[in-house]
């Protein structure tokens, strides 16, 4: 069994995303190659072959580029398996390379489970079981469901893939950086998060008024940032801040995995929710199961105390 | 200008799930629908364009599925779109995400949209594969995660969302399918006239059948709720009680409440 492992590169650098890709082979049990658009100084650390186009010259978004190298490996490698990260690169390649070899594609694996490809679904709150109809298959898989262990290593052969046809139906035009952040969650030993389950803006200053409690910092889920409650210099997730406080209290949050990846590694977790299956519990060491708008006042008035 | 919305109706996420006789989907009775949360999103983004330009480009708005989705149509056509399109499909949760794509390619072949807009994702299944595998299969140019949308004079420039905060910016020409993220914009409430014109709008009714012929690439065995993980404590009862419990183990576990 074989697979192919598409690497992603930004802002001239490989993605240690690239090594999950390795572990997810692993626990496989393929052989792999790899594919990687970005720069010989930046190849892969792996003990196999490493397919290398210069993003230079191919750009570090160019899907329709991207997708006919990725390609042009699939064709010398013949993998049964072509694997992406299910991140911005990969959900936006995968499906393009997916039909231009009509092959099956199954999105965002959390688990291999007795040979099938788990994947979540409903928001984190089930699981699907789901196989492949067609010889050959496109995965992505989530990331941080398969870690990789140890320090990456190993010296790849590599081998150069050029395009004859330069044609692009997508022009890059660059990167715009991230928003100036006013407030440094990343140091705070006490982050009190609110989610969407507090209802409405105008309880955002409850959820804040136990951040100050507790001598800690307001955070805030993606849904509350979107629509205008809370800055986004206090979202917490994928696209936010990621943290690590000693105690990280989240009001009415579901727990989104982009929600989950930014705030998992906080020593101790408490979630306020009146959905006793919300996926946040899933990371919580306590749940309560209760109304946040009810919950919070009355804790924080003992917390005062 | 011709746009094309492709929405999709799927439960309150916040419901409680149970699995349907088959043991691959949810059992649709007791469940709240509503339009997928990325799809107003797209809706929105759609109508903006065509207030941009004058009101000329024409909206139709697409979704397969039972009859209940003809409910999502509706709200999409109080937005602001045109005419609506039901492909009608009591067994949509059989179809993988080729065949859905293959599906509405098939439609909007025929129609030759200038553009397509859907979310980047559905709540309920979220292969986030559906808007790219339909401009692959129409060979339409497409960007992904959109939160920056602009256009002029038959080019786009949009804004994808990348990991940490950044953003991608890419410009194509016109025809395109984008995909939108949550954020792009501020979806609209419909007004009640909105809602009472709607009722007028056009709505067209297909059978799946007529327009899929492709076969599934995946399939689903089973769903089941994910494998709890333990250790974490589920505290439930009176609030009172449950302020006092939750300070008890604060203390006794962290160094935060002294």
């Amino acid at each position: 069994m074989k697979a192919l492992l598409v690497c992603e590169y930004r802002e001239g650098k490989l993605l240690d995303s690239t090594y999950e890709l390795q572990a997810f082979a692993g626990q496989l049990g393929a052989d792999s190659a790899m594919v990687l658009i970005g720069s010989e100084a930046q190849a892969p650390k792996f003990n196999g072959k490493v397919y290398l186009a210069d993003a230079g010259k191919y750009g570090e978004y160019n899907p329709d580029q991207h997708k006919k190298l990725v390609l042009e490996a699939v064709a010398k490698e013949n993998p049964d398996y072509i694997v992406f990260s299910h991140s911005s690169y990969g959900w936006d390649l995968a499906p393009r390379v997916a039909a231009a070899l009509k092959t099956g594609q199954i999105s965002e694996i959390v688990a291999i489970v007795d040979g099938k490809f788990e994947v979540t679904c409903c928001n984190a709150k089930m699981r699907r079981a789901v196989t492949p109809k067609t010889a050959r298959t496109v995965l992505t898989i989530q990331a941080g469901a398969f870690s990789f262990t140890g320090e990456p290593h190993g010296s790849p052969q590599l081998e150069k893939l050029e395009l004859a046809d330069s044609a692009s139906n997508v022009e890059f035009i660059g990167y715009e950086a991230a928003e100036q952040r006013d407030v440094d969650l990343t140091r705070a030993e006490v982050i009190v998060s609110a989610g969407r389950g507090i209802g409405k803006k105008d309880n955002v200053p409850v959820i804040a008024a136990l951040a100050k409690a507790l001598g800690g910092e307001l955070g805030a889920s993606r849904p509350v940032v979107d629509a205008g409650w809370i800055e986004h210099s206090h979202q917490v997730g994928t696209t936010g801040q990621t943290v690590s406080p000693k105690l990280y209290v989240a009001c009415g949050i579901s727990g989104a995995i982009q929600h989950l990846a930014g705030m998992k590694k906080a020593d101790f977790i408490v979630a306020i929710n009146k959905d006793r299956d919300a996926p946040i519990g899933e990371v919580a060491d306590v749940l309560v199961v209760a109304d946040v708008m009810q919950f919070v006042p009355a804790f924080t008035a003992k917390c005062a105390k | 200008m011709k746009i094309l919305v492709c929405i999709k109706q799927v439960p309150d996420m916040e419901s409680r799930f149970k699995i349907n006789s088959e043991g691959t989907w949810y059992d649709e009775a007791d469940l709240a629908f509503r339009m997928n949360e990325y799809d107003e999103y797209a809706v929105e983004q759609a109508v903006q364009l065509k207030e941009q330009l004058g009101n000329e480009p024409e909206i139709t708005i697409l979704s397969i599925g039972p009859d209940r989705v003809v409910e999502a149509i509706k709200k999409a056509l109080a937005m602001g779109g045109d005419r609506g399109v039901h492909i009608l499909d009591n067994k949509y949760y059989q179809k993988d995400p080729w065949q859905v794509a293959a599906t509405i390619a098939s439609y909007a072949k025929e129609q030759q949209f200038d553009l397509i807009f859907t979310g980047m994702q559905s709540q309920d299944r979220g292969s986030a594969q559906v808007g790219v595998t339909i401009a692959e299969q129409l060979g339409m140019a497409c960007a992904t995660t959109l939160v920056g949308f602009a256009y002029d004079n038959g080019t786009i420039t949009v804004k994808r969302e990348l990991e940490g905060g950044i953003k991608g910016v890419a410009r194509m020409k016109l025809p395109a399918v984008v995909t939108c993220q949550l954020g792009l914009n501020t979806p609209r409430y419909p007004t009640l006239p909105n809602i009472m014109k709607s009722k007028k709008k056009e709505l067209q009714t297909l059978p799946v059948a007529d327009l899929l012929k492709e076969a599934e690439l995946t399939a689903t065995d089973k769903m089941y709720p994910p494998a709890k993980k333990g250790g974490g404590i589920v505290l439930e009862g009176d609030v009172g009680e449950l302020v006092d419990k939750l300070l008890g183990i604060l203390k006794g576990k962290t160094t935060v409440l002294r």
